[in-house]
């Protein structure tokens, strides 16, 4: 297998291009561009045939990309911060029509102020959605979750978003190890959905009004799949560990084991964060770190399972809610209720702002309130 | 329908998709507040021009000539009357 | 056999939108609806915009749909049938289908002229090989008949009310056909709901067109234009008649005059017996009608330049 010098931009248009869909309707929006440039390019040099639409603005493509996952095509976009917000009603509306649509986000905040570095806000935008979302921690995973990513929303009937940071892992090259195309046509398969609308000898009506009589019902679907990609993540996870070496489940717990207190998280600041674990480490500290990947579903019990031994959990937020706290910490709280864990939450990051290894001592240490590295008047700790 | 009839969740479509082979087609006669069209068929030329300007299909077709009225249907728009140009069809008391 | 009866032929004993809808009595959607798709040989699906087709023809878990439908949201009936059909290129050109489909949108004029003008406009500029056919019928009438930008100059509308001192939509309604033009897309005409060959004829050259094609078919609305739902055909005649509502084509940029009323019909015909335009006939608002028929005159004078 061989390792490419890649960012994760362009491992995802690589991915892409190995799995070689049907439709991908893009608009471009900073960080994700990448991915869009760099797959129409493989596309214009013949090394995928994919019908490439370049739709004029984001709200369009996951319109587009629903038209085309229904219609019986397989079918993956790109997008980052407004675009994703500009989407967010059809992204709902994907969710529940069981479209199974691949979404690379390059995560990016939100405006405003308008801001085109890494933050969390604009996937937590759509955590109600009903989609499926997965953080990655660097670009290798990228490329490999975008690979099971195909084959967990055609399964699942879902939209699965693949995150990965904004520039950090999007404009970032590291080694990547690829596998061959033949063995990405081999692992994706064919694309088969129940009521195909180009399937016109079996006509169906899709995207129903519903009264309140109905809307409940027909919203539980979706309840019911995000609790069966559960155990679907887990086992395609396996099943592609057979073909790559490399094995992801709903969540990555570096040493754990016989931590006392851990640091949760999402995305490439855990590479930071395990940097800055391993020093204490070495200093005596029992710190481990828990790193979310499947924030939805919220896995609730293997998060449990992982924590099982620590008497602290210190979360970092890269998305904050003002009027309450920030997502990853709220969710956490709800699954550790009962618990004797104590909990502390932080947020970070926003707009971009770099977290470094010393930030991690102090945030351990407790030289921080809520908000790392904020710039106020009143006085730090 | 009372709510003991309707579908439980797993009885669903996925997704909500309605096959219109078993679907149902609600009878919207009941739009109709007193007349109904009735059609001397002795004076009816199969024109057809009241089965192309019908909203509810409520015009049947025997082929492709008039074959009556499906009052389950037909919610006593009248237009079906106003186009005729025989004035074959009349809206009359139910 | 009549043109009519080769229309009916076309549905094989099925029609594409069949009864149990709950569109009002008289509503000339569906009037379009079955004469565009019954115009059109072989197969189709159908994309739907959120209103009042889509609502009244798909409530769960009915359907009076006989051929293959969707619907996703308001504005982007144009962008969804642009993904439907790529998805077909993407697999005819891999061979894993092998059928000829039309693709079909529908959207009333909110969907099409408002809110769902960008995702018109980005289709029709990608060349998408399909059918958007705008049901116009002058305002928002699935949420209660509010003004949208295909409303008419005094037309009384939810938003735009006429009253003590109100006089109604004073801005002239947009030149949504005109707009379509501009995109250079093989085929643009304007029909209307009443006039079933002129709208037949052009639905199948809007389906033969080897890219977009635009329909904007004038659709009465009883309940939002005021008038009795037998007055279908007497009302959109009079919007053809008075030259408010020109019928022509334009094939690869060439405007062409489907239907040359012989008269000079007064505008007043057409304004007559809606109550939406009602207020303009208070001796005080004369000068409205006057602008009114001014516009129409200066509108047809435009076209029919652009015929010669």
């Amino acid at each position: 297998m061989k390792a490419r010098l890649l960012t994760g931009g362009e491992a995802v248009a690589w991915a892409m291009c190995q799995i070689d869909p049907d439709v991908v309707p893009v608009y471009p929006i900073t960080p994700q561009t990448p991915i869009i440039q760099h797959f129409a390019k493989h596309v214009a040099d013949g090394e995928a045939r994919t019908e490439v639409v370049n739709v004029e603005s984001e709200h369009s493509a996951m319109s587009a990309a629903i038209g085309s996952a229904l219609a019986g095509a397989r079918t993956i976009t790109a997008t980052s911060s407004q675009g994703l917000a500009l989407m967010s009603e059809v992204v709902y509306i994907a969710a529940a029509m069981r479209a199974p649509i691949v979404v690379a986000v390059g995560n990016r905040a939100l405006s405003g102020p308008i801001n085109i570095h890494c933050d969390h806000s604009d996937s937590m935008l759509v955590r109600d959605s009903g989609v499926i979302q997965l953080f990655v921690e660097d670009a290798q995973e990228a490329y490999d979750t975008m690979l099971l990513a195909v084959r967990l929303s055609e399964r699942m009937l879902l939209p699965v978003f693949v995150c990965q940071d904004g520039f950090t892992i999007t404009h970032a090259a590291e080694p990547v190890r690829t596998i061959g195309r033949r063995r990405v046509q081999e692992w994706v398969g064919d694309y088969e959905i129940p009521f195909a609308l180009l399937d016109t000898a079996h006509p169906t009506s899709q995207g129903p009004f519903a009264m309140p009589d109905y809307y409940f019902e027909l919203r539980h679907q979706q309840v019911a799949a995000m609790d069966f990609a559960l155990p679907a993540i887990e086992e395609l996870g396996v099943e592609l560990a057979e073909i790559t070496g490399r094995r992801y489940g709903l969540v990555d717990a570096y040493r754990l084991d016989d931590a006392d207190c851990a640091f949760v998280c999402l995305g490439s600041t855990a590479g930071t964060v395990k940097d800055a674990v391993d020093e204490l480490r070495d200093q005596g500290r029992a710190v481990g770190v828990l790193r979310i990947r499947s924030f939805r579903p919220f896995p609730e019990d293997a998060i449990r399972a992982a924590l099982a031994g620590v008497s602290e959990a210190i979360v970092l937020d890269r998305a904050d809610a003002p009027g309450a706290r920030g997502p990853l910490y709220t969710e956490l709280a709800a699954a550790l209720y009962g618990s004797d864990i104590a909990l502390r939450g932080h947020v970070y990051g926003l707009g971009g702002r770099e977290l470094h290894p010393q930030d991690v001592h102090d945030i351990f240490a407790g030289r921080y309130d809520r908000f790392v590295g904020l710039r106020s008047e009143s006085c730090l700790a | 329908m009372p709510p003991s009839e309707l579908l439980s969740w797993q009885q669903l479509p996925l997704g909500g998709v309605v096959e219109p082979d078993i679907a149902l087609r609600p009878l919207t006669g009941s739009y109709r507040t007193g007349l109904k069209p009735e059609a001397d068929v002795e004076k009816c030329v199969d024109c057809l021009l009241c089965w192309v300007y019908c909203p509810d299909s409520a015009v049947q077709l025997d082929g492709t000539s008039f074959g009556g009225i499906d009052l389950e249907h037909c919610k006593g728009c009248e237009i079906c009357a106003e186009v005729c140009p025989t004035g074959a069809i009349e809206m009359v008391a139910e | 056999m009549s043109r009519l009866k080769l229309l009916a032929a076309n549905e094989q004993g099925v029609p594409p939108l069949g009864a149990g809808h709950s569109l009002c009595q008289g509503c000339g959607i569906p009037i379009v609806v079955r004469t565009v798709l019954d115009a059109i040989p072989g197969k189709k699906v159908v994309i739907s915009a959120t209103g009042c087709l889509e609502v009244a023809t798909t409530r769960f878990p009915t359907t009076a749909w006989n051929v293959p439908w969707v619907h996703v949201a308001f504005e982007n009936a144009a962008a969804v049938a642009s993904g439907v059909e790529s998805g077909y290129r993407a697999l005819r050109r891999r061979h894993r289908l092998d059928e000829d489909i039309t693709f079909v949108a529908f959207a009333g004029d909110g969907g099409t002229y408002d809110i769902g003008m960008q995702a018109l406009s980005g289709a029709l500029e990608r060349g998408h090989r399909f059918v958007f056919c705008c049901y116009d019928n002058e305002a928002y009438m699935n949420t209660g008949v509010q003004r949208s930008g295909a409303t008419p100059f005094g037309a009384s509308t939810t938003t735009s009310p006429s009253g003590e001192v109100g006089l109604g939509k004073l801005q002239e309604r947009k030149d949504m056909t005109a707009i379509a033009v501009a995109h250079h897309v093989p085929y643009v005409a304007q029909a209307a709901a009443s006039h079933w060959y002129d709208l037949a004829v052009k639905a199948d050259r809007a389906a033969a067109a080897l890219g977009p094609a635009f329909l904007n078919v004038l659709s009465d609305c009883p309940v939002g234009w005021g008038h009795e739902p037998r007055d279908f055909k007497r009302v959109l005649d009079a919007a053809v008649e008075t030259r408010f509502w020109p019928l022509y084509e334009v094939v690869d940029g060439q405007y062409r005059l489907t239907y040359e009323p012989q008269e000079h019909v007064p505008i007043d015909a057409w304004l007559r017996g809606q109550k939406r335009f009602k207020h303009l006939f208070d001796p005080k608002n004369a000068d409205l009608v006057r602008h009114a028929q001014h516009r129409v005159d200066a509108d047809w004078e435009r076209l029919l330049a652009l015929c010669a």
